[in-house]
């Protein structure tokens, strides 16, 4: 018999089982904790945390095709929000239907591992197809405005989105099991690790305000500890689970803490922009799904390029 | 026959549109009516409206919630007369219809007195997408008759962007739906109108529209 280090992908999935059961009992039971947990950001953030460990013993286990998938039905969630917040002209009602079509198109590709497609169809294709199916409607009125606004949510909900998916079909690098999967474990730790300093730093330790025409309570304190502790986190789990040096994973950690934060403001400049409300209800529909997944659609892309660059 | 033809509308149909392909929010649904009989206001902009709010019922409802529809519009024999009878159970009623010598509204009259829900859209038309016309008075014979029975105001935004008139495959958008306060007959038919009016112009406020 031999004895076998436990996996730790697996094993950094049971831990997090663990604080999940601990935090949700304690939330719905324990009284002084559940003041702690009172804050909506956090609620949400525990529920979160239990599709993503759905998600990845979806994936570990059950099959990286119907990981895959569940991105998909993600991307389409996010996109319907998109569009249901943001102005739609009455006369793109067929427009939208195709761009819809975008969705298992480029999960699709992302599935078979059709890389060459996966990275130009949206960029490229569907941006210039887009205008053309749009432009026979013969409607010129709010046309820029129309085509923007429908190519701006499937880069960011769908294209973005999807590289989540792709770095699943990653074949395994050697000496890395499930590396595919412990890639996107790794993106995700790291980038709502920088999401939770950076709201319990502005919090407390808040000094200098920046950007407050977007949002208040942003501080300079904040962005740079998130930043650092990103870099931190990067470097100390990058043998686990990435290919990384060290020298590597610290950049990897300071491009995730920076556009982690870029991704966080950009969407909420949006959300401003098109009239959701101060207070959310996190509800989908309302705004809820894209802000969950801001800071995500910003480092998944670059992460995947850093990944795709040096390893593949 | 036809109670089971509708609750496999509803679970294979109603819902599945309603709550993947569009996705709802629902306020105050305790406030719909769990039993008849009642009388359910909605404003009116799609096809598809009668279909959300079919779906907003537990299941076993079902064959007591009855839509009452256009007959000139629904009642046209064929296909559409038969799915609108069986599938949908509507209960038509002919638009334009007083002065007859027969009561339009005798059907639902029967509804009522059975224990059942009546769906109403008091507007008559489907309209312009995302707007509310001048709400059409045949609602108020209804309270009228059954003083006791509960009118429930139910708004809806969302589905006449997702399929307005002209247009029959459904778009995703999320939908929100406000259930109001239940209230009843108010003694007149100008007052009550002017109530339901009221109700109407409360839930369009709670539901903030997307900035144009």
């Amino acid at each position: 018999m031999t004895f076998r280090m436990p996996d730790p992908l697996f094993g950094a999935l049971a831990v997090v089982a663990v604080v999940l059961v601990v935090a949700t009992a304690g939330s719905s039971f324990s009284n002084p904790m559940r003041r702690r947990l009172h804050d909506a950001e956090i609620r949400v953030g525990i529920r979160m945390w239990w599709y993503l460990i759905g998600g990845f013993f979806l994936a570990l286990i059950v099959s990286r095709t119907l990981a895959v998938v569940a991105l998909g039905l993600v991307s389409f969630v996010a996109f319907k929000e998109f569009l249901t917040l943001a102005p739609t002209r009455r006369a793109d009602s067929k427009v939208l239907l195709w761009a819809y079509l975008t969705i298992p198109l480029q999960y699709i590709w992302t599935g078979t591992g059709w890389y060459g497609m996966f990275i130009v169809f949206i960029p490229v294709y569907v941006f210039l197809l887009l205008p053309m199916r749009m432009v026979l409607l013969g409607e010129t009125r709010g046309f820029l405005r129309a085509v923007g606004v429908i190519h701006w949510g499937l880069m960011t909900t769908v294209f973005c989105v999807s590289h989540l998916a792709y770095l699943l079909v990653l074949p395994d690098l050697p000496g890395l099991k499930n590396s595919g999967v412990g890639l996107l474990f790794y993106l995700v730790v790291v980038t709502h690790f920088n999401d939770a300093v950076q709201f319990l730093v502005n919090k407390r330790f808040a000094r200098h305000a920046i950007l407050t025409g977007v949002r208040p309570g942003l501080s300079r304190e904040g962005l740079f500890a998130g930043i650092a502790m990103s870099a931190l986190a990067a470097i100390v789990l990058a043998p686990l689970y990435t290919p990384f040096t060290p020298m590597q994973a610290g950049a990897v950690g300071l491009m995730i803490g920076l556009f982690g934060f870029i991704g966080f403001v950009a969407i909420t400049a949006v959300e401003r922009d098109l009239g959701v409300a101060e207070s959310r209800d996190f509800l989908p529909g309302h705004g809820g799904l894209l802000l969950r997944l801001d800071s995500l659609m910003f480092t998944a892309p670059l992460f995947f390029h850093f990944v795709y660059y040096l390893y593949y | 026959m036809r109670k089971l033809l509708r609750m496999l509308f509803v679970v294979l149909v109603a819902r599945p549109i309603i709550m993947f392909w569009l996705g709802l929010t629902v306020r105050h649904r305790e406030r719909l009516p769990n039993r008849g009989p009642a009388i359910v206001a909605a404003n009116h902009n799609s096809h598809l409206d009668t279909v959300a709010l079919l779906s907003l019922f537990p299941l076993e409802d079902i064959p007591h919630v009855r839509p009452v529809a256009a007959a000139d519009y629904f009642m046209k024999p064929g296909l559409m007369q038969w799915f609108s009878l069986n599938v949908i159970g509507i209960i038509p009623v002919a638009r334009g219809g007083a002065g007859t010598g027969v009561d339009p509204l005798e059907e639902c009259y029967r509804a009522l007195e059975r224990g059942e829900i009546l769906l109403i859209f008091p507007e008559g038309t489907r309209g312009e997408p995302e707007t509310m016309a001048e709400m059409k008075s045949g609602i108020s014979y209804l309270a009228k008759r059954s003083p006791t029975v509960p009118v429930v105001p139910i708004f809806m935004r969302g589905l006449g962007k997702s399929m307005g008139k002209g247009t029959f495959i459904p778009i995703p958008f999320f939908v929100d739906v406000f259930v109001g306060r239940p209230f009843s007959w108010t003694g007149e038919k100008e007052s009550f109108m002017e109530r339901l009016r009221d109700a109407f112009v409360h839930l369009q406020k709670k539901v903030p529209a997307p900035v144009e």
